[in-house]
């Protein structure tokens, strides 16, 4: 069995359930605690439900100062700590231990200040990340990073991840774009991170917690960059007869100095499911399908996309579709962003993510399939390739426990197929539990060994989600101490 | 730092065998590359001189992956003639500080890493730290470890690159940092706004900045600073536009009917665009006065103008939207005043990047902190080098 296994839970912990219970409804207020058997369900897992583990306690902080307490006190009784936003993790970075307090931002949901003058939004970090660009839409600004699931997922969230998107060609991902945290350490203390200026007095410490999945402190507020909307954007769409021939096009876009906003990959299985679900108008007599995205006005629009079609012609492109109206537009991007849901209903996937150079993308792609096909499974693959950001959907049967484990070996033979090109094992979804036990293959012990020093630095007990990142086994040397 | 002893690792074995017995006999390290920016922080005294000038040598460049690997003693010129070559260059415009500091030597591509020195593109490109998506170093202990990684997208693990971006030597020795690179532009202009107040280069640029016209450069040169640039005349507001050039003659011409109703307006030329960009990110208006000290204040760019009313001395250029502020003072460099008025005026950070050593020895150079952040970065840094023997005290 392969099964990603959790510290054991401590029994005198979970013992005291009652007891802690009532200290955090001391600290929130009855309303802000959940603690019945069925409530606490809803928080068993994230996006990445393959695993579910029932959490002591929930709680749910307003402010700042109630987070504060909340930390110090299971800091004080070495409570682990579990920080969560929309659970929207597609990685189980807020998959709780059954031995542990989730803290959920959910209601720390209020927009406190848009600056237009500094291109600055301060907002409270359970704001959900659409919700930052639609209150600033009309006034013609918005907030870049866009990752699938920003309907839902949280501010707070998309810091902890360091959260990318399919417009994060151009526009960098989360922790290019922001400027201040306030974070609250694990024994209570809030500290301010930047504001509306640039670059820190000191030590980066913003750009260690983005992307640190809830382990150095909990944000509870930040302020992030606003930008300027462009004057219109228009995809075009090309077909190509070998994959190989779609990532040197991707590369050759790349180099010339075009900087697309998007360049999205996608194989013949992928079409097929995209285009039985969405009739999105994509050709059905090719191997593999860019959508390259560009910004500007009218005119620069139709200059970048000649030179774009120009690179493609060179790379033998089969099709190639410009859109005449924003419906096109519209059509082609339905059929991208209606990838993962298409691919649920016709079977149950996991989703890969893996990172490789951009040279690596038709060796990865054929490998891909090679190793996919000797499990005797099926694979579909859409992604970001302008920055060579892989995402594989395995299918199979989620009620078939031995497909079930294939799947899961599977998906690691990928990400190790990922870090061997050169690449790394997560471009974006983050190592929660699912890629934790990798971790050795990427890193050496040493290398492992140095980041989990830093994370002492901020949490010498291990209280705060103290399950994810790091596998188990490497834990407990030197100065660390394991969970 | 006595100079009695300088140690100059030809690899990274050797840098970690230079480590470990510096540990071992109990001696700190200063840590070297070009030593161009050696004059920024307080005066640091150290056993040993550890240069990573023999580290030197670009490991691999790929243009088409934009990408670009060298060792951290690497000259800068050696850096920029590769990516010349590939037609590529670093999006942050690092800046050489030689002239304003008047320090001789070349700069290495580790010591922009070490400094996070970078340019007027900052503001909407990324600074060093957003291009840097790798670093080799050594550590406290002589360990040898590897951060990041060499692709565009990478959340594994804790993002330690970050931290050593800008850490000045005191966290680790640098050996091999692994770069984002992109491809030249083909056009660039600059449109000027003449005679504009500090207050009113502050909204005309943050007005530049709410337009979809990708503005890549804004800065401010009241008539005293800009009197030293050649091609500029009277106080002058500048904002660069890049591009294919089709583009760069397009969004000028939209810039120009957004922003008339500032004043007068003109345009320059690209040689004269690049000449004036050069003279702000190396800051060499400030160049032949090496003994007045300079200041470099960021801030909240509708904030930074008004502080430096309030201080009502001293010459300010304005980058970053105004955001950037380099102060000069003639003689005395005001260090609680200055300090004072930027937290008054929405908070930021003051560095006193010139000064002579007495005064970098007996204030604070660079910023202090608020009491739990500088102790958590003590922490931070005792975990990177644990017996504190890189650069001791130079950031305080």
């Amino acid at each position: 069995m392969t099964a990603i296994a959790m510290p054991p839970a401590d029994d005198a912990i979970m013992a005291r359930r009652a007891e802690i219970a009532a200290a955090l409804r001391e600290m929130v207020g009855d309303d802000g605690v959940v603690a019945g058997d069925n409530e606490l369900r809803a928080f068993e897992t994230d996006g990445f439900t393959a695993y579910r583990f029932v959490p002591l306690v929930v709680v749910l902080p307003q402010t700042t100062e109630e987070v504060s307490k909340v930390a110090a006190y299971c800091n004080a009784n070495g409570i682990p700590l579990v920080p969560r936003g929309a659970g929207t993790s597609l990685a189980g970075g807020a998959i709780p231990q059954e031995d542990s307090v989730v803290i959920c931002l959910s209601r720390m949901s209020e927009i406190i200040d848009i600056d237009y003058a500094n291109r600055a939004a301060t907002v409270e970090a359970g704001v959900t990340n659409l919700a930052i660009s639609e209150a600033v839409s009309d006034d013609g600004f918005f907030y870049a990073p866009d990752p699938s699931s920003q309907l839902a997922c949280t501010i707070g969230g998309n810091i902890a991840m360091n959260s990318g998107g399919a417009h994060c060609l151009k526009y960098g991902v989360t922790t290019n774009n922001l400027l201040g945290v306030t974070l609250v350490l694990v024994d209570g203390t809030v500290v301010e991170l930047g504001g509306k200026h640039l670059d820190a007095e000191g030590y980066d410490l913003l750009g260690l917690i983005c992307g640190s999945e809830g382990q150095l402190g909990i944000v509870t507020q930040t302020t992030v960059r606003l930008l300027a909307k462009p004057e219109g954007a228009r995809p075009v769409l090309f077909g190509f007869q070998k994959s190989e021939a779609a990532g040197a096009c991707v590369a050759d876009i790349i180099g010339t100095g075009i900087v697309p906003v998007a360049i999205e990959f996608m194989d013949k299985p992928a079409i097929e499911i995209c285009e039985a679900f969405a009739g999105a108008g994509y050709p059905m007599d090719v191997e593999a399908l860019l959508i390259v995205e560009v910004e500007g006005s009218e005119k620069e629009m139709d200059d970048m996309l000649s030179r774009v079609v120009d690179i493609a012609q060179r790379h033998d492109v089969h099709v190639v579709k410009e859109c005449q109206s924003a419906t096109e537009a519209a059509l082609i991007w339905k059929g991208r962003k209606s990838a993962f849901g298409a691919t649920g209903r016709i079977a149950d996937y996991i989703c890969m993510d893996g990172t490789v150079p951009l040279g690596q993308l038709p060796h990865v792609l054929k490998e891909t399939a090679r190793i996919v096909d000797e499990f005797g499974l099926r694979v579909a693959n859409v992604f970001h390739a302008g920055d060579g950001n892989m995402h594989p959907l395995i299918l199979y049967n989620v009620n078939d426990p031995v497909e079930a484990q294939k799947v899961e070996e599977c998906g690691m033979e990928l990400l190790k197929l990922c870090v061997d090109a050169g690449g790394c094992l997560t471009g974006e979804h983050g190592v929660g539990i699912e890629k934790r036990d990798l971790m050795l293959y990427q890193y050496d012990k040493r290398d492992l060994d140095q980041q989990m020093a830093v994370r002492a630095a901020f949490d010498p007990k291990w209280v705060l989600n103290p399950a994810k990142v790091f596998p188990l086994e490497a834990r407990g040397s030197g100065s660390v101490q394991a969970a | 730092m006595n100079g009695s002893m300088r140690l100059e690792p030809k690899c990274e074995s050797e840098a970690c065998e230079a480590v470990r017995k510096a540990v071992e006999n109990r001696q700190s390290l200063r840590i070297m590359g070009g030593g161009t920016r050696s004059t920024i922080g307080a005066p640091v005294v150290a056993d040993v001189e550890l240069s990573s000038r023999a580290l030197t040598g670009i490991v691999d460049y790929e243009p088409a992956e934009m990408v670009m690997i060298a060792r951290a003693g690497t000259p800068m010129s050696e850096i920029d003639a590769a990516l010349e070559t590939g037609r590529q260059r670093l999006i942050f415009e690092p800046l050489d500080h030689r002239a304003l500091l008047g320090s001789q030597g070349e700069p290495t591509i580790g010591g922009v890493v070490a400094t996070n020195a970078s340019g007027p593109r900052r503001f909407v490109a990324g600074a060093c730290r957003d291009a840097l998506l790798g670093a080799r170093f050594v550590n406290g202990e002589g360990e040898a470890i590897k951060a990041g990684g060499r692709v565009m997208k990478n959340v594994t693990g804790l993002d330690l690159v970050k931290p050593l971006c800008g850490s000045w030597g005191t966290l680790a020795l640098l050996t091999e940092v692994t770069l984002k690179v992109v491809p030249l532009v083909e056009a660039e202009a600059t449109l000027v706004l003449h005679g504009l107040s500090a207050g009113q280069a502050a909204e005309a640029m943050a007005a530049a900045m709410a337009t979809s016209l990708e503005v890549s450069g804004a800065a401010h040169l009241p008539q005293t600073i800009a009197a030293t640039v050649d091609g500029l005349d009277g106080a002058c507001t500048l904002l660069r536009l890049e591009g294919f050039a089709s583009s760069v003659d397009a969004r000028c011409e939209k810039l120009k009917s957004a922003l008339r109703s500032f004043g007068e307006l003109s345009t320059l030329p690209p040689y004269a665009s690049r000449a004036v960009w050069q003279s702000v990110r190396n800051v060499t208006p400030f160049a032949d006065s090496e003994s007045d000290p300079v200041w470099r204040i960021s801030m909240a760019p509708s904030r930074a103008h008004e502080m430096i009313a309030a201080l009502n001395e001293g010459d300010a250029l304005f980058d970053w939207q105004g955001g950037l502020v380099w102060l000069r003072l003639a003689g005395d460099a005001q260090v609680e005043k200055v300090r004072r008025l930027v937290a008054q005026h929405g908070g930021g950070h003051a560095t006193l990047i010139r000064a002579d050593d007495d005064l970098r020895a007996s204030v604070p150079v660079f910023h202090p902190q608020a009491a739990p952040i500088a102790a958590l970065s003590e922490r931070i840094a005792r975990a990177f080098d644990p017996n504190n023997i890189f650069n001791p005290g130079l950031m305080g």
